[in-house]
């Protein structure tokens, strides 16, 4: 396919292939298995406490200090580590570019372990900014923003030296999560100290100010971590497993463009009805509508790079992983418009519809497209054809599919369950449900959801098994490729054997 | 698509018939597909009714303040229009019940239905956390469904209870202290023991079999438990021959209770309900078990 360029404005051939630090992206594929199941681990444990509150050990395993070491775990550790590894794998194979300095590089993976450690301890010690998934102090976050410049100037400088004279919409995306996670962490975290030997520390803003400023962080580190990171995961792998071309150029700008655009205005929707002001909460609402089709540009680019590949998904399992992340990114970014409507948001709100939904995103699109994007990853970097077995990966996905199916209908009824007992009322206008008697109905959706965490769980762990024996060169007995050619199997612990037999 | 040398790039995809944009990273091309028709008439049509809302609802900042929007919207008449329905509800009661006494609430079944009903679920949600949904009570919360009493039974007593609360710290909540016998030396721990023993002998009826704790008991305890033990509302001394016990009725329950002494706290009502939800909950916690007339 790379036959045909013809570029030669720099200095080397077009077929020159760098000697790309593939070192470093494995690196980060490692932490990102760890991590995974550490932070999915976490989730299921307190998914459990939810349904058997006697499971909240005292002190430190409360589930008030495990729900952020959850959410910090498979947000910031297992999909930080899944976006380091692939946007340093994108950025250097798309520019033709070994990325730029190998200290630093190292640096930003030592300095993120570091962070998520150094977060993850003082979650468990109490030692908490109160502020959703911006917990850690102020010490953690000067680390982290020593640690993302570095990766900021690693990814930059990679860009700045490439060897093709346009950037790939993939890249795009990614530095548009770095920079904005930039800006969104350092505005979020202007805080106080009360002491320098001493990990407290007071926000700057104080109030309704400071719930705004908090919600333009939490929103956008979905739209810019979650979404954008992701996307540009997408803009690679999708086309690259499919062997097909990007559906739409045209169709990636103005997405791209009018996403990040409209993204950054939305964070009000998730103070409706609060001591926000109306005007603050009707522009949240509006620009959250207007976000649904620059959201959808991404999962048609997405879906319909496979028109004329429609084939390859019947057999391939980690093409059906990308496009079930697709699939659920469409479905998260309808219901997210929908939930932003003021109407929509009175029943919604403070229920575990919110919870739900974004587990459809986090579980459905960011889980779904980072396994597909190791999957690919995975083989090719320790130099095998395929996986130890896609029958495995098969297995992965239909066992965390049916883990997401679980989680999410029991949150939708458990929600909007608990949304009408609130507000349901007798024929003398009295209140006919008290909040501990929702909580009592949402018992048994409480187990369903442990039941689809621990499904999801499971899926992560035949998948880091499967990553083990690829890397160990392994080919499992009865196994065809992608395109369903059988390939011959490869046991290494059995070496000597296999070579008697010959 | 300026650049000559890229247009010379420019190829047509042999699966879809498609141009592509003539780039080409690491095996990747893009196809020049125009934006879905679709796609774009439903972003516009988003932005169209956005461009509309803003109209009509407060939507943009301005020096002083912000638009007002043409429907004249806030939030604050929106909470009023939902709670209009039952509001009006409860209103078809309310002047009546406001200005009934608990007299003529005993005799007016809807005004006795209305207020339990609206007992009940104020109760559920303030009275339950301590005394259980069901107002069974727990270790140090009395049971309610029973007609043993410790401040009073009768509908007023209890609402004298709800308004200000025990040991709640106003002029007018109910107020008392159990010495603490053993912990400020006032008697032995014999002594206690021996007490311990006569107090269960209580709740069993032989307790005069006990001597030398009857003399303890009528000298340390009689005064406001009363000389045989059936407690009293004035000081808030729990009956000690119902077998009812606020705080276990074991041997070690009644010596801790006795040793270190007991003093529960109920919060106030008054100024966290208004006066028709309390004596709503007056009504339903005196048809809960055994109200006192």
């Amino acid at each position: 396919m790379t036959t045909k360029s013809t570029s030669t404005h720099m200095n080397d051939g077009p077929d020159y292939k760098p000697d790309y630090n593939m070192d470093i992206v494995k690196m980060f594929v490692i932490a990102t298995s760890f991590w995974g199941v550490v932070g999915m681990a976490a989730g299921v444990f307190i998914a459990l406490q939810m349904a058997f509150p006697v499971l909240n050990i005292e002190p430190y395993l409360t589930f008030g200090r495990l729900r952020p070491l959850h959410t910090s775990g498979v947000i910031f550790a297992f999909g930080g580590n899944a976006l380091f590894a692939t946007s340093y794998y994108v950025v250097q194979r798309t520019c033709r570019a070994r990325l730029w300095n190998d200290g630093l590089a190292r640096f930003t993976f030592w300095g993120y372990q570091a962070f998520i450690v150094m977060a993850a301890l003082g979650y468990v010690l109490g030692v908490t900014q109160a502020k959703e998934y911006a917990e850690p102090e102020w010490y953690a976050d000067l680390w982290l923003t020593v640690v993302w410049v570095a990766y900021l100037l690693v990814y930059m400088m990679t860009i700045i030296k490439r060897r093709e004279s346009h950037l790939y919409v993939a890249n795009w995306f990614y530095l548009a999560f770095i920079i904005t996670v930039a800006v969104l962490h350092l505005g979020n975290n202007i805080s106080l100290p009360v002491d320098i030997r001493y990990d407290k520390s007071y926000s700057v803003a104080a109030g309704v100010q400071s719930a705004m400023i908090q919600w333009w962080y939490g929103h956008n580190a979905v739209g810019f971590f979650l979404t954008a990171g992701f996307l540009g995961m997408m803009y690679y792998f999708v086309p690259k497993r499919a062997e097909r071309p990007v559906y739409s150029y045209r169709l990636s700008i103005v997405h791209f463009w009018s996403l990040i655009f409209i993204y950054i205005w939305a964070g009000p929707h998730h103070l409706h009805y609060t001591a926000l002001p109306d005007w603050a909460q009707t522009l949240g609402m509006a620009f959250s509508i207007m976000l649904w089709m620059p959201s959808w540009g991404g999962m048609i680019n997405g879906m319909m790079t496979l028109s004329g590949a429609w084939h390859k998904l019947r057999k391939d399992p980690v093409l059906q992983f990308m496009i079930i992340a697709l699939a659920f990114y469409g479905m998260s970014t309808f219901e997210g418009p929908l939930m932003s409507i003021r109407y929509v948001n009175a029943l919604s709100h403070y229920t575990d519809w919110t919870i739900g939904h974004v587990h459809s995103g986090a579980l459905g699109w960011v889980g779904f497209i980072t396994f597909g994007a190791l999957y690919y990853l995975v083989p090719r970097l320790w130099g095998r054809t395929e996986m130890y077995s896609l029958k495995l990966v098969s297995i992965h996905l239909w066992v965390a599919t049916l883990g997401i199916v679980f989680y999410i209908a029991a949150m939708w009824v458990s929600g909007i369950m608990q949304g009408l007992m609130w507000r349901s009322y007798d024929e003398m206008g009295f209140l006919n449900y008290s909040f501990v008697e929702t909580v009592v109905a949402m018992h048994p959706f409480y187990l369903i959801r442990a039941t689809g965490g621990l499904l999801y769980l499971s899926g992560a762990l035949i998948m880091v098994y499967n990553f083990y024996r690829t890397i160990k060169g392994d080919v499992r007995a009865g196994e065809v490729d992608k395109d369903g050619n059988p390939r011959e199997a490869v046991n290494t612990s059995r070496k000597a054997a296999v070579q008697t037999a010959d | 698509m300026s650049d000559k040398k890229q247009e010379h790039d420019v190829e047509i995809d042999d699966v879809s018939g498609v141009e592509t944009t003539g780039h080409e990273w690491d095996g990747l091309k893009e196809l020049n597909n125009p934006l879905p028709r679709w796609w774009l008439w439903v972003f516009y049509v988003c932005i169209l009714w956005s461009v509309w809302y803003f109209v009509v609802y407060p939507a943009w900042p301005v020096p002083g303040g912000a638009t007002e929007g043409t429907a004249g919207y806030t939030q604050y008449k929106e909470l009023q229009e939902s709670q209009r329905e039952i509001v009006a509800r409860q209103a078809a009661y309310l002047d009546e019940f406001e200005s009934a006494s608990f007299d003529e609430i005993m005799n007016d079944p809807a005004l006795y239905e209305f207020a339990n009903a609206g007992g009940a679920a104020a109760f559920k949600d303030n009275c339950a956390t301590c005394h259980g949904t069901g107002g069974a009570g727990a270790p140090g919360y009395p049971n309610l469904n029973d007609d043993d009493w410790l401040w009073g039974g009768t509908l007023s007593e209890i609402h004298q209870t709800l308004l200000h609360g025990v040991r709640a710290g106003n002029e007018d909540t109910h107020i008392s202290q159990m010495p603490a016998f053993g912990k400020d030396g006032l008697l032995t721990t014999e002594q206690i023991e021996i007490l311990v023993e006569y107090v269960l002998a209580l709740q069993d009826g032989d307790a005069s079999a006990v001597t030398e704790g009857h003399e303890l008991f009528q000298q340390n305890c009689a005064s406001c438990h009363g000389p045989d033990g059936k407690g009293s509302y004035e000081f808030g001394a729990p009956d000690l021959t119902d077998a009812i016990w606020l705080y276990g009725g074991t041997y070690e329950d009644v010596f801790y209770t006795i040793y270190n002494a007991r003093a529960g706290v109920m919060p106030a009502w008054k100024a966290r309900l208004d006066e028709n939800t309390i004596r709503q909950l007056a009504v339903y916690v005196h048809q809960l078990g055994g109200g006192e007339e």
